[in-house]
């Protein structure tokens, strides 16, 4: 009989907890859903991010063809572009398209302004997919009809021309018929570094720019309509190209290195959404830890009356639960919008349209993530509810029990696991996630020890002698049920992790600025020719601009280190060679004694060579070890078809971010002396007028030699960084938003807690005044502890990661600093007593009653 | 009559958590309950009662000795075993009545129905309630009623699962003579109404010799019986 019965009590049992829980909830509900929504907005940044990778995938998956603009694209150097190369990609079928691009000064002869740009030539019906967008329409064809010209069309805007003017490349004038929008496959910011100028082919021979010591890159495109034929040329010939040092891109290729690169971007953003979530579970975390101290009473009441441990635990915990829940779904709405959003954000690094489809895997991951973390986060405090007695009812007694040590030691380390493994997902490597989340966990450690302290010192040291309402206010601190703790560690780990975020941008910056002011050279002068030098020079000292430096540079690839040649390389992984040493082109120069911005750290540096000794060469330390190498190795180089034997004597430390021609391969004096090469011009220009007037001088005599204006490409930069910064911003709202809410709600947490005493104090005639002024001083002691105890943390991170990542001295920004500080500890002092003024407006009886 | 609570040699010391003293509390303490009566605990502050009471509903562990409640040994079970016995024998009533804040007065009385699963928890704890007078403050919250009304309510809810035995601790303690005496009256009618045995812990003598047995505690030891 039993056995019919049981199954039905337990249903019921379930049902009341339930019940219980929903009951017990409505006069906590605003609470519970401000530390719910904590989570909520950590949540939604994720969701956001996640549906907008998800769609950004599918849509680069759809659009891969237009991202390539063929079904096949072979393309390399044209030094790789052999005979026999070039019969290679001939004896492919299909139809095909050339382009020959590279870099070159252009010039606009009716507005007089020159221009460092990336030249494409072309000629064929390319793109097969996509088109490239010009204004007008119709220019994308018409400028392979004649000597026409297509010019980037911001480009365009800036220098001041228009469709109809002339734009000089090489020693050819051409007509610009439209302005370049939008080439395939091609995002916003890169365009903004190598701005395009298109024109046809067959012109290419007039510019004069194909002559020898341009570096030009030459692309095969094809259209195939047979799929299987592309798979047959890709498995037929990409080992026997990629020999020649010539690459094969089909559409799939593209669409994995598309997806790879912007999977990093979506990873990174999620990293500092997940900082905001983290940030909420503390606050929850923290807000439960209070919520449930209060509901002690309650617990040791339904214990007495005969609930049984477990049915108390679950009635809190599915509380927290339907919470969390709701909090999630909450998250997950808000995500959907902020996807919407995302796009627009994006649009400048993104090579795709991607139209935000609703990604229901990403909601519902959300959802599910939202209610486990807000369960995981608040087990701990939950646990206490287990342990209190019935014995409560009849006196407060202090809990005895504390065996839960084993259970709370498996919670701490689920969440340390599960915060590892999340991060990991986003940063991608155990080791540096394990990092980052040692890192949290040593604040948090931190954070919880100066709480303690300031418990501590406060009381130890307490002064006396001040006023009534200071001393009530300092007593706060440490009178039991203070808030301390908890608003030290929550306010102190918000502040570590929003302001870390900002000096991390700092220091992104401070890497970048390192700008052409004071002596600084501001610019450098490529594929100057051995004839061109003189004249250079000449009229560079003609507009009174000094030669800053003045080096050869000559080309150069690795054939084999220590007797090892690339094939032996790739078949023999363990011998420690990577394919890319062999395969980029090394430049390289010769000089007898090293320049300011280098020195060295291991051997010799032997400046002259010596008739009948061997070459000794000094390899820069970072790439040594990226290569591999070591003092005394073998290097045998290939110098445009003469082979030169060298041994590595020295590793050099280069400052790379000196505006200086530095080398990661120096040559000593007396053996390049005569191998085929190009100089190098350093100089410095005062006013911009000036600058382009030099330039346009050069460009005129010399249309082969390119010029790196260093304020233009800062000024590129800068642009750049504001827009990614922009980004970094915008999710860094979400841990601002987070930390404000958790402030809210650890202050809400806290009113509870001080409500009955701030009432008697009203009620034994304390003036409103006075009990603003107590509030103000806890408070303000706890903003000010908390805060700088974060802003510390942060500082210690940021010097950490300068150090260690960036290699870069830290100088703090005192002024943010300063900023964060004051803006933390006012808005916990405001946000503290905004929500105490219903103690204080209101008479003392009806606080009661609505309150507690 | 059958006994209904015995109590036999029990003792009860706390030891201090720092001093490492023993403090006995309660010292061989034997007496016997039957079923229906009514009974008080009397003494002076401190003398022990509350202790006593929380020990004989099962609130705490006994030093030694024994208890026996509704033929139930107490001193083996565990806690959720001993929650099982007191929610289907036990009834309380507190000083400072114990009302669950975030519940209504009517939600407060269905507890412990609720927690038998039994169906009608609402109807009969609307009954109970308007036997205690309280039919138009069901949906009050405990901070919107007096201390006389808290105090009701905490009676209608220790009723409500038809207790074999009700512990009262000072249950007119912190109420005013006039309401006092209603608590008291109403306390004693429903005892008589359901047959309930009732133990009421007290020091004011003229309620204790309203019942049908008295005890005296004096440091933690029987005076009187
Ligand atoms: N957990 C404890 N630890 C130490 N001593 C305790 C503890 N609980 C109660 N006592 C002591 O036991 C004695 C009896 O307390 P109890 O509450 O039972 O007295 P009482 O008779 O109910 O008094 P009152 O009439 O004032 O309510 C008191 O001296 C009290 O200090
Ligand atoms: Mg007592």
């Amino acid at each position: 009989m039993d056995t019919i019965v049981k199954p039905g009590r337990l249903n019921e049992s379930w049902r009341w907890v339930i019940k219980m829980a929903w009951k017990d909830s409505r006069r906590n509900r605003t609470r519970l859903f401000i530390f719910i929504l904590s989570i909520a907005l950590g949540i939604a940044a994720l969701v956001g991010i996640n549906s907008f990778k998800s769609s950004l995938v599918s849509e680069i998956n759809n659009q891969a063809k237009e991202l390539l603009g063929a079904d096949l694209a072979i393309g390399g150097q044209s030094k790789s572009f052999t005979e026999e190369a070039y019969k290679f990609t001939s004896d492919i079928p299909g139809e095909k398209s050339y382009e020959s691009s590279f870099a070159s000064m252009i010039y606009f002869p009716r507005t007089d302004g020159t221009r460092l740009m990336n030249v494409k030539s072309l000629k064929g019906a390319y793109p097969y997919y996509g088109i490239i967008e010009t204004d007008p329409p119709e220019a994308a064809d018409q400028f392979k009809k004649g000597q026409f010209a297509l010019v980037d069309e911001s480009v365009m805007l800036q220098y001041n021309v228009a469709v109809g003017d002339d734009v000089k490349v090489g020693e050819t004038l051409f007509n610009i018929v439209g302005k370049l929008k939008k080439v395939p496959g091609q995002t916003e910011i890169g365009t903004t570094v190598a701005p395009v100028v298109y024109i046809p082919l067959d012109y290419l021979g007039g510019t004069g720019l194909m002559k020898k010591g341009s570096r030009i890159n030459q692309t095969v495109y094809y259209k195939i309509d047979d799929p299987n034929e592309v798979a047959e040329t890709d498995e037929g010939f990409r080992k026997e190209l990629d020999e020649m040092g010539i690459y094969l891109e089909t559409v799939e290729d593209r669409k994995r290195d598309t997806g790879r690169a912007f999977s990093d971007l979506a990873d990174f953003l999620n990293l500092v959404a997940f900082v905001a979530l983290l940030l909420g579970c503390i606050g929850v975390s923290s807000s439960v830890f209070v919520y449930i101290k209060e509901k002690i009473k309650t617990v040791a009441i339904l214990r007495c009356l005969g609930a049984s441990s477990n049915q108390v635990f679950f009635i809190f915990l599915s509380q927290i639960a339907i919470f969390g829940l709701i909090g999630a779904v909450i998250g997950a709405a808000i995500g959907v919008f902020i996807q919407g959003y995302l796009p627009v954000l994006l649009q400048d690094f993104i090579p795709v349209e991607v139209n935000s489809a609703i990604s229901w895997v990403s909601i519902l991951q959300g959802v599910f993530l939202g209610l486990f973390i807000s369960i995981l986060f608040t087990l701990l405090p939950l646990l206490k509810v287990r342990k209190v007695a019935p014995l409560g009812v009849i006196r407060e007694i202090v809990s005895k029990k504390s065996d839960s040590w084993m259970l709370s030691g498996i919670i701490y380390t689920i969440i340390f696991l599960f915060v590892w493994f999340f991060s990991k997902l986003q940063i991608g490597e155990w080791l540096e996630a394990f990092f980052f989340t040692l890192g949290i966990v040593a604040a948090f450690i931190l954070l919880t020890l100066t709480g303690k302290a300031v418990i501590w010192l406060v009381r130890k040291f307490f002064p006396k002698s001040v006023g009534f309402v200071w001393r009530q206010g300092m007593a706060n601190l440490y009178r039991p049920n203070n808030q301390t703790l908890t608003l030290v560690v929550t306010i102190g780990l918000g502040t570590a992790l929003i302001s870390s975020l900002y000096s991390m941008q700092d220091l992104l910056i401070q890497q970048i600025t390192i700008s052409g002011e004071g002596d600084r050279p501001n610019m450098v002068l490529f594929d100057i020719q051995t004839p061109q030098i003189k004249e250079v020079q000449e009229i560079t000292l003609d507009y009174d601009m000094p030669i800053i430096q003045d080096v050869p540079v000559i080309t150069m690839t690795l054939k084999e280190i220590n007797g090892i040649n690339k094939y032996q390389a790739i078949s023999d992984s363990t011998l420690g060679y990577k394919k890319w040493v062999y395969n980029r082109e090394y430049r390289v120069t010769y000089r007898e004694k090293l320049i300011s911005s280098e020195k060295i750290v291991d051997g010799k540096w032997r400046g002259e060579y010596q008739e009948g000794d061997s070459v000794f060469i000094s390899i820069s330390k970072g790439f040594a070890q990226g290569i591999n190498v070591n003092i005394g190795d073998e290097i045998l180089f290939n110098v445009q078809g003469a082979l030169i034997k060298t041994y590595v004597g020295s590793f050099r430390e280069v400052d790379w971010r000196r505006v200086q021609t530095n080398f990661l391969v120096l040559f000593p004096k007396g053996v390049l002396e005569d191998a085929p090469q190009f100089n190098v011009l350093v100089t410095k220009t005062t006013s911009g007028d000036y600058a382009s007037r030099y330039q346009q001088a050069i460009v005129r005599n010399f249309p082969n030699i390119s010029i790196i204006d260093l304020g233009l490409i800062l000024s590129t930069l800068e642009e750049i960084l504001g827009k990614i910064s922009f980004v970094i911003q915008f999710m860094a709202l979400f841990s601002i938003a987070t930390g404000l809410l958790v402030l809210l709600s650890s202050v809400i947490t806290s009113k509870y807690q001080r409500i009955e005493e701030n009432v008697l104090l009203r009620t034994l005639g304390a003036s409103k005044s006075q009990i603003w002024k107590i509030l103000f001083t806890e408070y303000f002691m706890l903003g000010t502890i908390a805060s700088s105890a974060g802003l510390f943390i942060s500082m210690v991170g940021s010097l950490l990661l300068a150090k260690y990542v960036f290699e870069i001295p830290y100088a703090p920004n005192y002024i943010s600093l300063i900023g964060v500080f004051l803006i933390i500890t006012s808005l916990t002092v405001i946000i503290g007593l905004l929500n105490s003024r219903s103690v204080t407006n209101n008479p003392p009886l009806q606080v009661i009653r609505k309150e507690v | 009559m059958p006994s209904i609570l015995s109590v036999s040699d029990l003792s009860k010391i706390y030891t201090n958590a720092h001093t490492k003293k023993d403090l006995k509390i309660l010292d061989q303490i034997n007496f016997n309950i039957e079923k229906g009566a009514s009974f008080s605990i009397v003494g002076p502050s401190g003398s022990g009662k509350t202790t006593l009471l929380g020990l004989c509903a099962g609130l705490d562990q006994v030093t030694s000795g024994s208890i026996v409640l509704n033929d139930i040994k107490l001193d083996n079970l565990n806690e959720d075993q001993l929650a099982k016995v007191r929610n289907d024998h036990v009834g309380f009533v507190f000083q400072n009545f114990q009302l669950i804040p975030t519940l209504t007065a009517l939600e407060n009385v269905m507890i412990p129905l609720e927690l038998r699963g039994e169906k009608n928890a609402e109807s009969s704890s609307k009954d109970l309630l308007a036997r205690v007078g309280l039919s138009e403050r069901m949906i009050h919250y405990p901070v919107q009623m007096s201390g006389g009304e808290q105090q009701r309510v905490s009676i209608a809810r220790a009723f409500s699962n038809n207790p074999k035995i009700l512990f009262a601790d000072e249950p007119t303690g912190n109420l005013d003579e006039e309401t006092s005496q209603s608590i008291e009256e109403l306390l004693f009618q429903i005892n008589k109404e359901s047959g309930t045995t009732l133990v009421i812990v007290t020091h004011d003598l003229e309620l204790a010799a309203k019942t049908d047995h008295m005890i005296r505690l004096k440091g933690g030891k029987i005076i009187s019986n």
